[in-house]
């Protein structure tokens, strides 16, 4: 599509290292979304495990509604994190480490974890089943986290810290 | 349970082969050198809005659980522009999202519990400040 429309050189530099993986790896992940929703009629969200697997050790009713389907969010959990384990013993040739630095990982990860639940949904879930389900709200939701986060990225560029 | 195994499984290994269980790579795209999480995100969807057109013709109701088959439809208001943008900030620094975090696990990047710790804090401090106002509240606001 995209690619046919642009000379061969501006997509080598759009897409320095192609689009095979990122085409395919986005296959598989709508189809872990779709084996589910057929069997169960669920629209999966991956963020929705945070609050759930915390309503086993607290009792707060925002956790609590969360009671019912906490299980079977946890057996989504750890498959996402086999099937990875899948991918990175028999095509990445073994673990493989972010540089990212523990300081920006972890802050950002409180800014996730809050955002995520306060705006109804993540990548997953908005992005994946969301925009699937053509819903307003996810589209908006999408378009929201994606340019906050492009700005957000590209100011941590500007000043310096890499990666 | 099993079923749901399994579909985390190719999700988790799509996250996996698509490189997104890599913040370096999330971030080459929102830094402009890299849009093949496009592909990623889109080609996702696309998948699942197939599926989402297709199933609710094909039969009424989901072999397993019985429930209907419906879309993924939540409520507009401004906590989805508020959250997103909060999301926005935390994947934009980190370059990390909560289904990526899980995966980036399975690729054997420890670093990122760093990440996940981070995660459930902040869904716990949402959480908690989210119950306490709910129940100060006479009227309980809609919880989602």
């Amino acid at each position: 599509m995209f690619t046919e429309l642009l000379p061969l050189s501006l997509t080598a530099e759009l897409f320095p290292n192609g689009i095979t993986r990122y085409a395919v790896g986005g296959l598989f992940v709508g189809l872990g979304a779709v084996v589910i929703y057929m069997g169960t009629g669920i629209a999966a969200g991956a963020s929705t495990f945070l609050e759930s697997t915390l309503s086993y050790v607290s009792d707060q009713s925002r956790f609590q509604q969360y009671r019912s389907s906490r299980d079977w969010r946890i057996v989504f959990t750890l498959g996402i994190i086999l099937g990875a384990a899948v991918y990175a013993v028999f095509w990445q040739g073994g673990a493989w480490t972010t540089d990212v630095q523990p300081w920006r990982l972890l802050l950002g990860g409180v800014f996730v974890g809050i955002g995520t639940r306060i705006g109804k949904g993540c990548t997953s879930g908005h992005g994946v089943c969301g925009v699937g389900s053509a819903s307003k709200t996810s589209i908006v939701g999408v378009v929201t986290f994606l340019l906050v986060a492009i700005v957000t990225a590209q100011l941590v560029q500007l000043m310096g810290v890499s990666p | 349970m099993p079923l749901i195994f399994v579909g985390g499984l190719i999700f988790g290994f799509g996250l996996g082969f698509s490189h997104m269980a890599r913040p370096e790579v999330v971030l080459d795209f929102l830094q402009f050198t890299d849009f093949g999480l496009l592909f990623v995100m889109f080609g996702a969807a696309i998948v699942t809005g197939i599926a989402f057109a297709i199933m609710p013709r094909v039969s009424d109701r989901a072999p397993l659980t019985g429930d209907v088959y419906g879309r993924r439809l939540k409520s507009f208001d401004r906590n989805v522009l508020i959250g997103g943008a909060i999301f926005g900030v935390g994947w934009g620094l980190s370059g990390i999202c909560p289904g990526a975090a899980y995966a980036s696990i399975g690729i054997g990047n420890f670093t990122i519990l760093w990440a996940l710790a981070g995660m459930f804090a902040g869904a716990y401090l949402q959480g908690r400040w989210r119950s306490q106002r709910a129940a100060s509240e006479t009227t309980p606001a809609g919880a989602d």
